[in-house]
């Protein structure tokens, strides 16, 4: 049987081992938690992950098979805090997996200053964001249009015939791919909270 | 016998004490540590139950009564919600129960960083003052306070849903409790791992003590990814950066994952120490050791493993693929086998024991009976194509609320009923504690369980006003809100009875079955217990 004091200095060794792991597992738990966001995004960008379409170059001239054509409909908004129109120049297209498409999507500055706007977009359902692939399009660069000022961009696509093997939306007929113009300060999207309070009451 | 050891425990009242002041405010002591976090959780749950009150009268009838905001209403909802997990619930089981008893226990002299545990004790408090503070100032537009949820959803609660600062308080509340939950479960933890008495091996250690090592451990996993997933969401909402916002490639979504990654391992935070209580109860008064000891401590530790990889089974609706949702479907089942085995194990405790139905045991089989309905109701909502047609309906209202307020609470109410004695050395009437069961279980069953019809019929969450159609159930639903008072009020007078009777309690007031070591000690315990360790010699049971 040890003693009083052995035991005491055992207990406190003990007990810093313990909280030195303890703090390395709170420290980590966190650490994970805020790498999470840019992991998060790199992996729905890999994926496809709820609903981030692919980037990529032109498909790949292998698809001997020619599989049943997709009707892609298009979705344009504008955020409140920017006077913008913003319409593609056709509401659908019909896509053939396999082969590129090209649409183009007309923006106008109808408010009296000029204005940056940058375009975020998402495809529904979900799933299809990892068949969606985009070859060219306008998303996440900045656009400075002066009042009246019109501009066209064009998004090139495809969506891959891999499609049509997937168990859950295999026989897709329909899809949408969705536009949002947003303000843009600097190349990153000006948050609602920049904005005067006066604005954000209903 | 009684009476001699009883002046005893008299006797132990004068040993050093501080004054008032250093002793309640600048306490050191886990046994007035676990007593301010018992009277903290019964004023915050006070006030949670006005809250829910509020919320149960503008139920009551279809159309706008009290709140002429249903922003309001939405606050109330929130409120309730927070206090209750956060500043309740937690508290009292963990804060509470567990320092009082864990180092009773083990036989520990005290917690390993008695300051530290002072500290958690005053985050908590602090925490409180700032979700309090929220109620004041203005959250969505035209309405004070927060109305996100407890679950404070993105979009909501960013700038663009509640541009006023409640929400930055309510963030602050929570980072506070979580900050003072974190330093209790490494407290927990040294104390589990370092200070157990001679001869009490992790395989020999009282289930309670279990059941607060494994809560300790899900607190330290989960709570930091909270404080990392509203850190986040506070900067979003104050210095412009777009983690769950899509206007800068963030992902509302990904809040989501991150909160339920926290939000499923905390239901088993507020659940596994009433799964420890509850088997002590049991156990004394069947006077038999537990059944299945080790399959109970493993079943615990098997329930927080799996806690963590079931996460978007809160989630069936944002659109996973089929394969996600089978994955999540098989693994939140799986939980219902190793929570199989302690309802079992429970019963076959029950089973031949020389039973006894004092209060506490009325308690805590009133809980395994209620528990299991609640988790049947989750195994149904385990289904992700059932989830889809109940999600956010008043049938998952009913769930959690079987689990926690017929759950966690009863077992709170059930350890008050068992060691009152042992805290106090007074002894709450038998009477009042049964007629606060009865009053309590047919209270609450009529409250919650015609909310399984109406969630069924299509009532979701989170509103204010209702079709005509939902008007019967919500009105009974409304009366058994009403007993369930009336079984708070015997509660109070239940604790006044006790302090003000002059019987005492003895050391040990259940005699044979409760074997653990803190009935070993005086009623109430000395102020500083043992100075010279227990040892544990092996009996081969507990």
């Amino acid at each position: 049987m040890m003693d009083a004091g052995e035991r005491q200095r055992q207990v406190a060794r003990g007990a810093r081992r313990t909280v030195l792991v303890c703090v390395g597992v709170v420290l980590g738990m966190g650490g994970l938690a805020v790498a999470s966001a840019p992991l998060y995004s790199l992996f729905c960008k890999a994926t496809g992950f709820n609903g981030t379409p692919l980037v990529g170059a032109a498909p790949t001239a292998s698809a001997g098979e020619v599989s049943a054509p997709l009707t892609v409909r298009f979705d344009t908004n504008v955020s409140k805090a920017l006077s913008w129109r913003f319409q593609p120049e056709q509401s659908s297209v019909d896509a053939v997996p396999g082969q590129t498409a090209t649409v183009f999507f007309k923006v106008t500055n109808t408010g009296s200053t000029p204005s940056t706007g940058i375009a975020v977009f998402n495809v529904q359902p979900e799933l299809m964001g990892g068949y969606f692939v985009k070859v060219q399009c306008f998303c996440f660069d900045e656009h400075t249009l002066q009042p009246g000022e019109s501009a066209e961009f064009p998004l090139v696509f495809y969506v891959d015939p891999a499609l049509r093997k997937d168990p859950d939306i295999g026989d897709l007929s329909e899809m949408t791919l969705s536009y949002t113009y947003y303000p843009s300060k600097n190349g990153a999207p000006v948050a609602e909270a920049a904005k005067p309070r006066s604005t954000t009451n209903f | 016998m009684a009476t001699a050891t009883a002046h005893a425990g008299h006797d132990a009242h004068h040993d050093h004490k501080p004054s008032f002041f250093s002793r309640w405010f600048l306490s050191t002591n886990h046994k007035d540590i676990g007593t301010l976090y018992l009277v903290f959780a019964f004023m915050a749950g006070i006030i949670g139950a006005f809250l829910s009150f509020g919320i149960r009268m503008e139920m009551e009838e279809p159309g706008l009564q009290y709140f002429s905001n249903p922003a309001t209403y939405n606050v109330f909802v929130t409120g309730h919600g927070l206090i209750m997990v956060f500043f309740m619930v937690m508290p009292a089981l963990i804060g509470g129960f567990g320092n009082w008893f864990v180092p009773l226990m083990i036989g520990a002299p005290d917690m390993a960083f008695p300051r530290m545990n002072n500290i958690s004790f005053w985050l908590t408090v602090a925490g409180f003052a700032s979700l309090a503070c929220s109620l004041f100032v203005e959250g969505s537009p035209g309405a004070n306070g927060a109305g996100t949820g407890w679950t404070v959803y993105p979009p909501l609660s960013s700038a663009a849903g509640h541009p006023g600062p409640a929400v930055d308080f309510a963030i602050f509340a929570l980072h506070l409790s979580g900050a003072g939950s974190i330093l209790g479960a490494i407290n927990f933890i040294t104390t589990i791992l370092n200070m157990r008495a001679p001869g009490m091996t992790l395989h020999k250690m009282p289930l309670f003590a279990w059941s607060m090592l494994v809560t300790a451990f899900l607190l330290l996993l989960s709570l930091p990814v909270l404080a990392g997933a509203i850190t986040m969401l506070l900067t979003d909402r104050n210095f412009g950066t777009t983690f769950f916002a899509p206007e800068g490639g963030g992902d509302p979504v990904l809040y989501q994952h991150l909160f339920w990654f926290f939000g499923h391992p905390e239901v088993y935070i507020m659940i596994l120490p009433a799964f420890g209580i509850v088997s002590h109860i049991i156990a004394t008064f069947s006077r038999k050791p537990v059944f299945g000891y080790l399959a109970m401590a493993y079943a615990m530790v098997a329930i927080g493993v799996v806690g963590f990889v079931v996460w978007a089974h809160h989630m069936y609706t944002v659109g996973l693929s089929l394969q996600t949702q089978s994955y999540f479907v098989f693994a939140t089942m799986v939980i219902a086998v190793p929570t199989g085995v302690k309802i079992f194990s429970w019963i076959a405790t029950m089973w031949g024991g020389s039973i006894r139905f004092t209060a506490a045991m009325h308690w805590a089989v009133g809980f395994i009976f209620l528990f299991t309905v609640g988790g049947v109701t989750g195994v149904v909502l385990a289904n992700s194509a059932v989830d889809k047609y109940l999600h956010d309906t008043y049938y998952v209202v009913a769930h959690f609320h079987y689990v926690l307020s017929l759950g966690a609470v009863f077992i709170i109410f059930a350890g008050v009923y068992y060691w009152f004695p042992k805290m106090t050395g007074h002894v709450i009437p038998e009477w009042a504690g049964k007629l606060h069961f009865w009053l309590a279980f047919i209270g609450a069953n009529i409250l919650f369980f015609p909310m399984h019809f109406l969630g069924l019929a299509g009532m979701p969450r989170r509103y204010a006003d209702y079709p005509e159609a939902y008007a019967g159930w919500h009105k009974v639903s409304t009366l058994g809100g009403h007993v369930f008072a009336l079984g708070m009020v015997v509660f109070v007078i239940g604790i006044v009875l006790a302090f003000r009777s002059k019987s005492r309690a003895a050391d040990n007031p259940w005699g044979e079955g409760a074997t653990t070591l803190e009935w070993t000690l005086s009623s109430p315990p000395p102020f500083h217990q043992f100075e010279t360790l227990p040892k544990i010699v092996d009996e081969g049971h507990h």
